[in-house]
């Protein structure tokens, strides 16, 4: 693997955790839990190298 | 919010339903593998790695199947799945490895060109993952793949894809299109690694003649064609003729453009001294105004909205009410393949490729593709290859 694509994934997985944790600390709108779990799935499917 | 707890389980366990359900069926069309019955014309299986070293363990090596006549002579390399979601050119090229025996000279067949393509789906225009043609002994079920290399083999796009070596800037998409990557540099992105190493299969070989074997929309005017350069012109006129006066199907010549780089029967010919032609049959399921992507619409071709525009003269070849089936395409391009080897041989004696054993375009729409397919379930193991 290149060493840009690894930087790619590196990057994904920090977005990764930065919806995982405002997930995480999100008590109010429900709109956003929606959107945050949304936005995931993208980039949760590329570090498993699915999609 | 009055119980966050439990709303954030429950988005979580949609979460996990939608991830779990959609990335099951995208892995396993990705690792799906079809079954390829090598046929008594084959001589030896490799891989393109032998000629690409930097294709080693990726997805972007595909099996490459030489089929040697007990004659020397010419040599021919044919490419299908260079776009994977164009499968007429891999059928056509996968019914002549199960059946084609090769009396004089060599043919290199490279069925799915484009492997990481073959493996890449299309969800966003609704593509159906596989399709399944009928044959004498069952269904047999194929990929349907992608215009373009996965995301997955070849990231990041870049924001303009500058080509090697003419330094044309082209769409940023086309760097995962190996229909632009050619002729492509060993040190360069994966799918330039691709096509230096079928240039390189060209060069050591010594290859005269190359067929890239593709389908095109019906309002595309470059469609329902072979394309030529100015030194494959004669043959594929010579080709466009007979099949219209022996087979009475149209496949005219279009020009290779010089200005437009990338593409294989541009840089195959500039590149090496191999002869290269491009064919295109009319494949609707590509157009755009048409009704929902479905497995049968790609299988025969019929849309109401296609047939008005049919009407209203807006399409580049003659369409009716009986669509462009699967295996009017691919009849297609085994018979205008054939009758390139033919008129090539007729030219260059010394080095003709003489082959029998594929059916032609009339034999075909007839019998159906399926047809010609060998049953793995009956085949000796060691003829089977997982493409």
């Amino acid at each position: 693997m290149p060493v840009i694509m690894i930087f790619y994934y590196l990057i994904t997985a920090y977005l990764v955790v930065l919806l995982v944790w405002n997930f995480v600390r999100e008590k109010k709108k429900v709109e956003d839990l929606a959107q945050y779990l949304l936005v995931l799935i993208p980039l949760v499917l590329r570090i498993l190298r699915i999609k | 919010m009055k119980r966050p707890g439990i709303v954030k389980a429950v988005l979580i366990f949609l979460f996990l339903v939608l991830v779990i359900q959609g990335g099951l069926q995208l892995y396993r069309h990705r690792h799906f593998d079809v079954p390829v019955v090598a046929g008594p014309g084959v001589t030896r299986v490799t891989r393109l790695s032998e000629f690409g070293p930097g294709l080693k363990k990726t997805m972007a090596d595909p099996l490459v199947y030489f089929l040697e006549g007990k004659e020397p002579g010419g040599k021919a390399i044919l490419l299908s799945n260079t776009h994977a979601n164009e499968p007429e050119g891999l059928l056509a090229t996968l019914l002549m490895i199960e059946n084609a025996v090769v009396e004089k000279g060599t043919l290199i067949i490279i069925p799915q060109f484009n492997h990481s393509a073959g493996r890449n789906t299309r969800p966003g225009d609704g593509y159906p993952l596989y399709f399944e043609i009928p044959t004498d002994w069952g269904r047999k079920r194929f990929r349907l793949g992608n215009r373009d290399a996965s995301p997955l083999d070849q990231w990041p796009d870049p924001d303009v894809y500058i080509h090697y070596p003419d330094r044309q800037l082209l769409s940023y998409i086309d760097a995962r299109n190996v229909n632009r990557t050619w002729p492509g540099r060993p040190g360069g992105p994966l799918m330039e690694k691709v096509t230096f190493a079928a240039m390189e299969i060209m060069r050591r070989e010594k290859v005269d003649v190359a067929v890239d074997i593709h389908g095109a929309e019906t309002m595309f005017p470059v469609t329902n064609c072979i394309v030529a350069p100015e030194k494959s012109n004669r043959i594929a006129t010579m080709a466009a003729l007979t099949v219209k006066a022996k087979e009475g199907f149209d496949s005219h010549v279009e020009p290779s453009p010089s200005g437009f780089r990338g593409l294989s029967h541009r840089e195959i010919g500039d590149f090496s001294d191999t002869l290269p032609f491009l064919l295109e049959a009319p494949i609707p399921f590509l157009d755009q105004p048409t009704g929902p992507k479905t497995e049968k619409f790609l299988l025969d071709g019929k849309d109401p909205f296609l047939l008005s525009l049919a009407q209203k003269k807006k399409l580049f070849v003659p369409y009716d009410a009986s669509g462009w089936p699967l295996e009017k395409r691919v009849g297609q391009h085994c018979s205008v393949t054939l009758e390139i080897l033919r008129q090539y041989s007729k030219k260059n004696p010394e080095r003709s490729i003489l082959v029998h054993g594929i059916p032609r375009y009339a034999e075909i729409v007839q019998d159906g593709v399926g047809h010609y397919f060998h049953d793995p379930a009956m085949a000796d193991k060691d003829k089977i290859y997982l493409n």
